[in-house]
């Protein structure tokens, strides 16, 4: 009976300690974040282009333009490093700033909606397409993110991993908040087949 | 505090439960709306099948009712990450998604492709190639100049050379059956010996934790876990020292571990990756 007790305790802790499964998933973790980043910046690219296509048409709404140039600025006043997973503060800034730009973004698609020359033209509709598949692509990889966090993170506090998390001073990772998610559950429309529907 | 939070996501999570359930893929074309005759499927079978077995890359076909509550977007990536099209590495598949009652479609471009078929050309194969003709009722027409399309641009991306036999993902070093055999032979024999010089339980442990380890350091965890206990029982049961015991039990406890391919003559990805490239439309 004792006998089996130091088996059953054997079994636990070769199965239990997790520290390899820590490791895995900490790299699946930072695999997924570099891919938010990548997006992000894919998104980024664009902004230029699109700000020098808008500004060609005449007398474009200045104010959308002004919140654009504010999103940037704040987007890179924030040094987006692979380990901004570990600073939930800097973590939250970082998704502040760009749900600004998303925001400043989808807004200068309404208004530009308001000018027909300008969405006729074929720079135009190609950057909205862009747009949209950096979004889309944004949206993927938040999901994935936060799948990876939350594998790892119930690690880190599952009983008996808790422990290994512990020893070693693993913490829970960052992840975008719950509101957040519910918000890209409806990526942002960026509706393009206006003029199909004639 | 982030516990809590936790809780209430999980407690959000249920309404998910009612999105449209991604259906198995068994064939290139997946028509659930029963708008393609069989003959139609049959002709876009054969001239994917055909581009496959010439560059080695995969497409599929999805039509379906509705994509609702998710956006198209949303299904279609979800079904790139179930469905797997393309080679494994080279990510090269390609899945057109048809939401009929929803009028809606989306081209999905695997990582492998997103060179060939940027974002802005897939949304032109849609509305120059497809859309014209749905909006016709011509739903064959439009899947099949789609596809005609998309092979064209992807016969422009250079990629390896198609495998011989149907592209499959690569095996690991050791095969699960193959170690599964070797591993039943060491169980039966060096149980023998151990459990002589260590009594039977300490013996039947020691077979058990060293085949565990092992199998943890060749394949994951789960399966170094489920080797030691399979391992253990064969040893303390004596099962290995009885020639058939030690075979029949051996096949009847790998089964479930290791999936073999199954048949042959139905059709599945070959483990590409998608993320979330590609271009939506409606008409």
């Amino acid at each position: 009976m004792r006998n089996l007790l130091l088996g059953l305790i054997a079994a636990l802790s070769l199965a239990g300690c997790g520290y390899n499964d820590f490791q895995r998933l900490d790299e699946g973790v930072k695999a997924a974040w570099s891919e938010v980043l990548n997006n992000y910046q894919r998104r980024a690219d664009l902004i230029p282009n699109l700000v020098a296509t808008v500004q060609g048409a005449a007398d474009f709404e200045k104010s959308t333009l002004i919140e654009i140039a504010k999103a940037r600025a704040s987007v890179a006043s924030i040094n987006a490093t692979p380990e901004l997973v570990n600073d939930p503060e800097a973590f939250a800034k970082f998704q502040a700033a760009q749900a600004q730009m998303t925001s400043a973004l989808s807004r200068l698609l309404a208004v530009a909606e308001n000018y027909p020359q300008l969405t006729a033209t074929k720079e135009f509709g190609e950057l909205r397409v862009e747009l949209a598949g950096a979004e889309n692509r944004i949206s993927v990889a938040r999901g994935r993110y936060i799948k990876a966090v939350q594998e790892y993170n119930i690690l880190a506090r599952q009983f008996p991993t808790n422990l290994t998390a512990m020893l070693f001073g693993y913490k829970p990772k960052a992840n975008f908040s719950v509101d957040n998610e519910k918000a890209i559950a409806a990526p942002p429309k960026v509706d393009f087949s206006k003029p199909a529907k004639k | 505090m982030r516990l809590l939070l936790l809780a209430g996501w999980l407690a959000l999570a249920p309404p998910a439960l009612a999105e449209v359930a991604v259906p198995p893929v068994k064939a290139r074309v997946t028509d659930l709306t029963g708008t393609l005759s069989a003959e139609q499927k049959g002709e876009l079978e054969s001239r994917i099948a055909a581009y496959e077995a010439r560059r080695g890359s995969q497409i599929a076909v999805l039509m379906l009712p509705t994509t609702k509550p998710e956006e198209i977007e949303q299904y279609s990536i979800r079904v790139a990450e179930a469905w797997k099209i393309g080679r494994k590495g080279v990510d090269d598949g390609l899945i057109l998604i048809v939401a009929k009652d929803d009028r809606r479609l989306r081209i999905e471009v695997g990582y492998g492709l997103e060179g060939v078929i940027p974002d802005s050309v897939a949304k032109r194969v849609i509305d120059e190639r497809i859309t014209p003709r749905f909006r016709n009722g011509d739903f064959y027409g439009g899947v099949r100049d789609g596809v005609d399309q998309l092979i064209k641009l992807a016969e422009g991306e250079k990629l390896p050379a198609p495998k011989a036999a149907a592209a499959k993902s690569e095996p690991p070093p050791v095969s699960m059956f193959d170690f599964a055999i070797g591993a039943l032979f060491f169980a039966g024999i060096a149980g023998l010996f151990l459990k002589k010089m260590l009594g039977r339980f300490l013996g039947s442990l020691a077979v058990a934790a060293g085949l565990g380890l092992l199998a943890w350091l060749l394949f994951e965890l789960v399966t170094g876990v489920i080797t030691a206990i399979i391992a253990f029982l064969i040893s303390i049961t004596n099962v290995g020292t009885g020639r058939g015991g030690f075979y029949s039990s051996g096949s009847g406890g790998w089964s479930g571990g290791s999936s073999s391919g199954g048949s042959s003559s139905s059709w599945s990805g070959g483990g590409g990756s998608f993320g979330g490239g590609g271009s939506s439309g409606s008409w």
